[in-house]
């Protein structure tokens, strides 16, 4: 464990932290270098096993989205940018250096607005099957309509393998899985899951990143990887066999493997 | 009291080829635009009677299905503005947090109010839960943008000292200044549609007429009762005007023809849950606790009988729907004797909005169910 991450740890392992007047529940963990995980828009009970092997190789910080979280955000708190700033500001607080910022779908977007902006704090981004940028014609669909489809169907576009299984679902986590779809409308219902201005400046993502994609993923297509991958010079993109739109969910191991030799390697 | 006639303008012919999903994927090839087109002014031709019948018109709006073709609410109530002299034309509603122009919203109901000569009910409504995909409205902030609405589209209707600024969360224009002014001063009355308590509260602090609709003999003295005590807190009158009630009417000559009429417009009740389940939880809208629990163990719509026990609105028989105090149905002397224990149960009202006809009821039973009602209720329910 390095000197900064064990000052970190003793100092910011805790549950609620306060950033510009948003709270935030922010579990710390791990040691090594910085890490900062965005969590996807579901099912965030079914990342922690990703976060935990994260923390094996790094001081992971891992926040809750607010509304995600279960507190209703500030009146004038529902845009991506603000989750952007929001996290932004969560660095300097904590005066993190060096960070490797890792999002997945939704948090992979919240990444890139961050990186857009400022990328001083950052060493690296590691993205999982990111949203945010418009790349397709007006009349495809770079993401699919999650709430226009069928459960099933829905299920099946973002997983590979045996989706989720709602009757195992405690009383709380069927909860949070209605309220993490509350809070993707609130940011994201309109314009659907990006940000028209984003693509414009994907250039200025001026750190090593990382996009890594499940080869299954029908949520959003591999395809749409390649064409982000083309936007930003120097991305690596790695795509995981037998994985959905999660592949930090359903092969860890082999998203895990692929990070430790990817350009965010600790 | 007075009655209002409403009508969605079902194009029934395409129910049978849907099946289990009437709204928002449909295809619109199995709709016949020459069939559509005879069924538009049959209805229409209904409306029109209302007139000669002293039956006030009620029209709505739904979006992307083949249970209501009425998909903007205003061109009906601007057809019977001019076709009808006498009788009230209420629309309720229309869905201003799915309707992206407010500003519009003032133009239409302004302008429908000075042809009509001042007879227009403005009625302004959150929709049904299916109704934001068609709109691509978002869920999670409909109830803050309803609310933004009905600001500034009451501020557009009575404001007639040329332009004001409008920097809102969801509608911005610099230059409001809404042509012609309304008819009625200082705007026509409005009302809400109302299917909870807390609505209630809201409704009644504003002191609004307030429409529950199918809420039966389980759900609407509750909320009736809270629209009385936000009112009286608030320090309106709540009179017996501001409370309107939606029910299903069939009236006949014998108990078995004014059932049989129910049972038709009952197709209204039972295809309101046949919508792909993804549509009728859209996130957000309903509390997370009530949507995780639906996707633990998915349950089928129901309401509630007298005895508190439920039954499926898919499948509920006229007598269930009457036992609901959803339909009132059978010879006008039954129908009379259930709008009046109705009436009593729930403190009293002053509307009743009559679906006069629904599902594949034709024009012969509905001007002989209009009719007769006119003739043979109506009077008994005036004096109420």
């Amino acid at each position: 464990m390095n000197q900064q991450a064990t000052e970190y740890e003793s100092k910011y392992f805790m549950d609620q932290i306060s950033v510009g007047g948003v709270t935030l529940d922010l579990e710390v963990q791990g040691s090594g270098p910085p890490l900062l995980y965005l969590h996807a828009e579901h099912y965030r009970h079914l990342q922690q096993p990703f976060i935990d092997r994260l923390a094996e190789s790094w001081t992971v910080h891992a926040p809750r989205h607010p509304g995600f979280d279960g507190r209703t955000p500030p009146e004038d708190f529902r845009r991506i940018d603000d989750l952007a700033y929001l996290y932004l500001d969560l660095m300097a607080q904590l005066d993190l250096n060096g960070v490797t910022v890792a999002g997945a779908s939704f948090g992979g977007w919240i990444a890139l607005e961050m990186a857009v902006r400022n990328v001083s704090r950052l060493s690296a981004l590691a993205l999982m099957a990111p949203v945010g940028a418009r790349l397709g014609e007006r009349d495809e669909r770079d993401f699919a309509d999650l709430f226009a489809l069928p459960e099933a169907e829905s299920a099946t576009a973002l997983f590979a393998g045996t989706p989720p299984d709602f009757a195992t679902f405690n009383e709380d986590q069927l909860t949070a899985t209605a309220r993490d779809r509350q809070y993707v409308a609130y940011y994201a219902w309109k314009p659907y899951l990006h940000n028209p201005a984003l693509a414009r400046w994907l250039h200025r993502v001026a750190v090593p990143t990382h996009l890594i994609w499940g080869a299954k993923d029908g949520f959003v297509s591999p395809g749409y990887g390649e064409k982000l991958a083309a936007r930003m010079p120097g991305a690596k993109l790695d795509v995981i066999s037998g994985a959905g739109h999660y592949p930090q969910i359903e092969r860890l191991s082999d998203t895990m493997a692929a990070l430790r030799a990817g350009p965010c390697a600790p | 009291m007075q009655v209002w006639h409403f009508s969605e303008m079902a194009y029934h012919p395409g129910w049978e080829e849907l099946g289990d999903s009437l709204r928002n994927v449909i295809p619109s090839r199995v709709y016949d635009p020459k069939l559509g087109a005879d069924l538009y002014h049959r209805y229409l031709d209904e409306w029109a009677l209302c007139d000669e019948l002293g039956i006030n018109i009620m029209v709505n709006e739904h979006h992307t299905t083949a249970t209501c073709t009425t998909s903007v609410c205003t061109i009906p109530l601007a057809i019977l503005a001019r076709e009808t002299k006498k009788v009230r034309l209420l629309c309720l509603g229309m869905p201003i947090a799915n309707r992206m122009d407010a500003v519009r919203v003032a133009e239409e109901y302004a302008m429908l109010d000075v042809i009509s000569r001042g007879r227009i009910e403005m009625g302004f409504v959150k929709g049904s839960v299916f109704e934001v995909t068609p709109a691509n409205s978002n869920p999670a902030t409909l109830s803050e943008r309803f609310w933004e609405a009905h600001d500034l589209i009451l501020k557009a209707l009575t404001t007639h000292d040329g332009p004001f600024n409008w920097e809102g969360q969801h509608f911005q224009y610099r230059q409001v200044n809404v042509w012609p002014r309304p008819y009625q001063d200082p705007h026509p009355p409005v009302w809400m549609t109302v299917a909870s308590p807390g609505s209630a509260k809201l409704v009644g602090e504003k002191g609004y007429v307030l429409a529950s609709l199918n809420s039966g003999y389980a759900n609407t003295p509750i909320i009736y009762d809270t629209y009385r005590e936000a009112a009286k807190v608030a320090g309106h009158e709540a009179g017996l005007d501001r409370f309107a009630y939606l029910g299903i009417v069939g009236v006949g000559e014998t108990e078995k023809e004014g059932r049989r009429r129910a049972h038709q417009i009952l197709d209204y009740s039972r295809t309101t849950p046949r919508v792909a389940s993804q549509f009728q939880f859209p996130p957000g809208l309903v509390p997370p606790e009530v949507v995780g629990r639906q996707l633990g163990s998915p349950s089928p719509r129901t309401f509630p009988l007298r005895d508190g026990s439920r039954v499926e609105m898919l499948t509920g028989s006229v007598d269930q729907y009457i036992d609901a105090g959803i339909a009132f149905a059978g010879t006008p002397e039954t129908v009379y004797a259930q709008i009046k224990e109705f009436y009593d149960h729930v403190g009293g009202l002053g509307h009743l909005l009559m679906m006069g006809q629904g599902g594949h009821l034709n024009h012969e039973d509905t001007v002989d169910n209009l009719t007769m009602f006119s003739k043979e209720v109506l009077p008994r329910l005036q004096a109420l």
